[in-house]
């Protein structure tokens, strides 16, 4: 074999030899106490902007039957979690998890001065600026940037998809995207590949071109802390048979396994419902509860879930009224679903949306998401947020 | 100065000021003085040939289709497709943009003007649904790529997809939308912190009934203008639109902030405050002409200066384009050219916000990286993809509703597709000297100088087409 089957097939063919740089002690050797110390966080997107009202349901209240005639999920369907909101049907998985005391509402997380594009507002939520701000880093990157004692290394943080989000790239330091560590360990050895990083030495500078080897040196050994680290690992559960539960499913093997990663994002797309909205948001959910209840119960079996948190987001809501084709068009403030084995509060986390004090149509927003950023980074990532988020903000008690 | 130098100079200039360019053309153009070849550079690029993709007619047509549809409260089943089925076109059509654009970089023998409509592609970094809005603004940044700024700023700041989207359709005498006026000053011209938010609000109240009308055509609404007194950067007036533009254009802060973007984005991403300050003084004596603030460039002994070849990180757009012009390429599907771009983080049309592209080392991450060092054995070896880009928003729906269809029915298989592009090799063979080593073949195409590393690699004997191959899947070929 040699270097040239990367460039004839774009091969990738697997190389023999295993390369395990020094510093990566195998599992065993490592103190127990050492393990325990990581936490680890997974963010889940949903993009498109989740309906929050079609999802976490205010069935105790007739402003939503009258502004939503055709859309509304009726009082006998929805899984009711107190007299005035209860789930989407599609969500029933969750109802273990819930009553279990794994989970937790945020009801009408959003910002000031709200923006109503896909785009501009996933900026927003992921590089957490305000909404007349533009920063070209994301939260969790210039949380890696921090250098903080758990965020060294360049697998801190995971994001399983075939490309990075801007919410995982910080000034200095950048999450790493793979969607299967294998593929990627198969890559980072292919002879080609190899052969550039040999005698790399003179590279090693602060100008771009030592930044690109910078780049592949952490991605190789990265790729092959990850594979050798996770590959070992048999999950025992089984998963529902969809793209979002793969990824979780991945998530969990890297967790399970031990990999010092503190950060997971996963992304589920579709939830932009202009239109027929009911089956298409009610697959979307189903696919979203499935996979989350098999990942949860997953991290359970394995006594990862006290160490792991899960936050769930969309970058806004809908409107309240739903539009003239049985759908609803872009909103504000919109429901974050927290997870977790130690949850402090439990279930429904504050007041349900008022929709009777609306701005032009729209929920006002009660909590900043950077409140619940805030509260993450300070209590579960033990940085101080006020160095990620440029400013402090108050936190709040749901771990 | 030697023959020799003089043709790295020359490849360095058309690496930057343009795609890169061919053997035979930089043979030709080396034995030129370089003050020549700039002059050349600049007449090569004296015409402008718009795109006329998007069919203006039918354009107007469907916004007037979509104005009446709007306006209705109630919609029929037949009024609902009608609606969907132009959302779906113009999809379509946006797509089809896209591919234009980036095709007409790879074809085009004005370089420097594709080049610049490639600059204030980001400068001006717009999203519109409307492809016919979205050409326009591309038009009107190709058009004035190399003309007068102010003429650029004020036609910009005219179209109807900058109107739709920074809101001035929504800014009116009483209820003034302060979008516009802010990013005109923070984004276009002076930079933050060139300006108080007293300035936003005064200038913002000028813009009043700057908007577009029905068949998409800039109109100034003198019923929904603020004709009161307005007091900006301490002079008082009833100051219109044009006005405001006068004034901002008379500060050298917004030559200093021109420059320094445009440096960025030609030199070095750390500028050097001494080249900039003598480009922007340059600049605003100009009047703002920019073809003369380039030329001042590519004629400063400092653009050829050793930290400013070689270094800079391609965009994605720079890559894709060069790479393609290179080898002759013809995507046989070129829908793979918006793939490529979105995986690799700049999908034009669609910036991330309207501060555009951050570019530089953001370009880069573990999978862009790894991708790019990909893509030239996808493309020139029609190699197979197995990523996918993130799904836009606008065709999530869509693509979800596939998805739960195709896992359904085959949850493990993956769909496999090429990038199906045909290279024109002996065309390429052709612009090369006869006789040419694979090691001088590496000279010709990486800008970074070689070391011994990449010497030995290419010193094989492997044939001149493996050795391109090779070359360009190198991480130096992602440098410029």
């Amino acid at each position: 074999m040699n270097r040239r089957t990367f460039l004839r097939n774009t091969g990738f063919v697997a190389a023999g030899s295993l390369f395990v740089p020094a510093f990566m002690k195998p599992l065993e050797a490592m103190a127990l106490d050492e393990l325990s110390l990581y936490k680890n966080l997974v963010v889940i997107q949903l993009s498109g902007g989740n309906d929050g009202l079609n999802t976490v349901v205010p069935f105790g209240n007739d402003i939503y039957y009258q502004k939503r005639k055709s859309i509304a999920i009726k009082p006998d369907e929805v899984i009711k979690l107190n007299d005035m909101q209860g789930l989407n049907p599609n969500m029933a998985a969750l109802q273990e998890i819930y009553d279990q005391g794994w989970m937790t509402i945020i009801n009408e997380v959003g910002y000031p001065n709200p923006d109503r594009s896909h785009f501009r507002s996933m900026d927003i939520w992921q590089t957490g600026s305000d909404s007349n701000q533009f920063l070209s880093t994301g939260w969790i990157g210039r949380y890696l940037d921090s250098n903080c004692q758990t965020c060294k290394f360049p697998y801190t943080a995971i994001e399983v998809d075939d490309s990075l989000s801007l919410a995982m790239k910080g000034e200095t330091k950048k999450g790493i995207a793979l969607k299967d560590p294998a593929a990627l360990f198969r890559n980072t050895n292919d002879p080609f590949f190899k052969a550039m990083l040999q005698n790399d030495k003179e590279h090693l500078d602060e100008d771009n071109l030592g930044y690109l080897y910078k780049t592949m040196i952490e991605t190789s050994s990265s790729a092959s802390y990850i594979q050798n680290t996770s590959k070992i690992y048999q999950s025992k559960s089984t998963y529902p048979n969809s793209g979002f539960a793969n990824q979780l499913k991945t998530v969990s093997k890297f967790i399970s396994s031990g990999l010092k990663t503190r950060v997971y994002y996963v992304s589920l797309s579709g939830f932009d419902t202009h239109v027929n909205q009911v089956g298409q948001q009610g697959n979307l959910l189903k696919q979203y509860s499935e996979g989350m209840a098999a990942f949860l119960k997953d991290l359970k079996t394995n006594n990862k879930l006290d160490d792991t948190l899960v936050i769930t987001f969309s970058e806004f809501g809908r409107r309240v009224e739903q539009n003239a084709s049985n759908g609803t068009d872009h909103g504000t403030a919109n429901n974050m679903f927290i997870f977790g084995g130690k949850l402090k509060k439990q279930g429904i986390f504050n007041a349900a949306p008022n929709l009777s004090d609306l701005d032009t149509g729209d929920l006002k927003y009660q909590l900043d998401f950077r409140q619940v950023y805030g509260t993450i980074l300070d209590k579960w990532l033990d940085v101080n947020n006020a160095d990620i988020l440029n400013k402090k903000f108050n936190t709040l008690d749901f771990i | 100065m030697s023959a020799k130098d003089n043709f790295l100079k020359v490849k360095h200039l058309y690496n930057r000021a343009g795609f890169g360019v061919s053997y035979t053309d930089l043979q030709k153009l080396s034995k030129k003085r370089l003050d020549k070849v700039v002059d050349n550079l600049l007449k090569d690029s004296q015409k402008d040939d718009p795109i006329n993709l998007v069919n203006d007619f039918e354009s107007k047509r469907q916004l007037l289709v979509q104005a009446g549809l709007y306006a209705k409260k109630d919609l029929t089943d037949d009024e609902k497709k009608m609606r969907q089925q132009i959302i779906r076109e113009q999809n379509e059509v946006s797509r089809d943009l896209n591919i234009a654009f980036i095709t007409k970089m790879i074809n085009t023998d004005a370089p420097l003007r594709e080049k610049m409509t490639l600059f204030w592609h980001g400068h001006f970094a717009c999203r519109s649904n409307n492809p016919f809005f979205a050409q326009q603004l591309n038009n009107i940044q190709r058009k004035n790529a190399l003309g007068s700024f102010k003429t650029l700023l004020v036609e910009v700041s005219k179209s109807p997809a900058m109107l739709q989207y920074l809101n001035n359709q929504q800014n009116r005498k009483g209820k003034p939308n302060e979008n516009f006026a802010r990013e005109l000053m923070e984004l276009f011209t002076l930079g933050r912190g060139n300006y108080s938010e007293q300035d936003i609000k005064e200038s913002a109240r000028a813009f009043t009934g700057w908007m577009y009308d029905k068949d998409g055509s800039f109109i100034f609404r003198e019923n929904l203008h603020d004709t009161g007194t307005k007091t900006f950067f301490g002079k008082i007036g009833n100051f219109e639109g044009e006005n405001i533009i006068d004034i901002i254009l008379e500060k050298p802060e917004t030559a200093q902030f021109i420059a320094w973007k445009v440096y960025k984005f030609f030199v070095n991403d750390s500028p050097n405050e001494a080249h900039v300050k003598e480009l922007a003084t340059h600049f605003y004596n100009s009047k703002y002409d920019i073809a003369s603030m380039m030329k001042k460039m590519f004629t400063s002994d400092w653009f050829y200066s050793p930290e400013n070849v070689g270094t800079k990180i391609k965009s994605p757009a720079e890559f894709l384009v060069g790479l393609s012009r290179e080898f002759y390429v013809t995507y046989n599907k070129p829908q793979v050219l918006i793939q490529l771009q979105s995986s690799l983080g700049q999908y034009l049309f669609n910036p991330p916000n309207v501060a555009g592209w951050p570019g530089g080392q953001s370009w880069i991450d573990s999978s862009s990286l790894m991708l790019r060092m990909r893509i030239p054995s996808l493309v020139l070896n029609d190699g197979e993809i197995d990523f996918s880009g993130k799904a836009d928003p606008e065709d999530e729906a869509v693509i979800a509703l596939s998805r739960t269809a195709t896992t359904k029915a085959n949850a493990n298989m993956k769909p496999k597709s090429y990038v199906n592009a045909s290279v024109d090799w002996p065309k390429f063979l052709n612009t090369l000297p006869k006789g040419l080593t694979p090691l001088a073949l590496t000279e010709f195409l990486l800008q970074p100088k070689l070391n011994d590393k990449i010497t030995t690699m290419v010193s094989d004997n492997k044939g001149l087409r493996s050795t391109a191959v090779e070359i360009t899947s190198m991480p130096e070929y992602q440098l410029c």
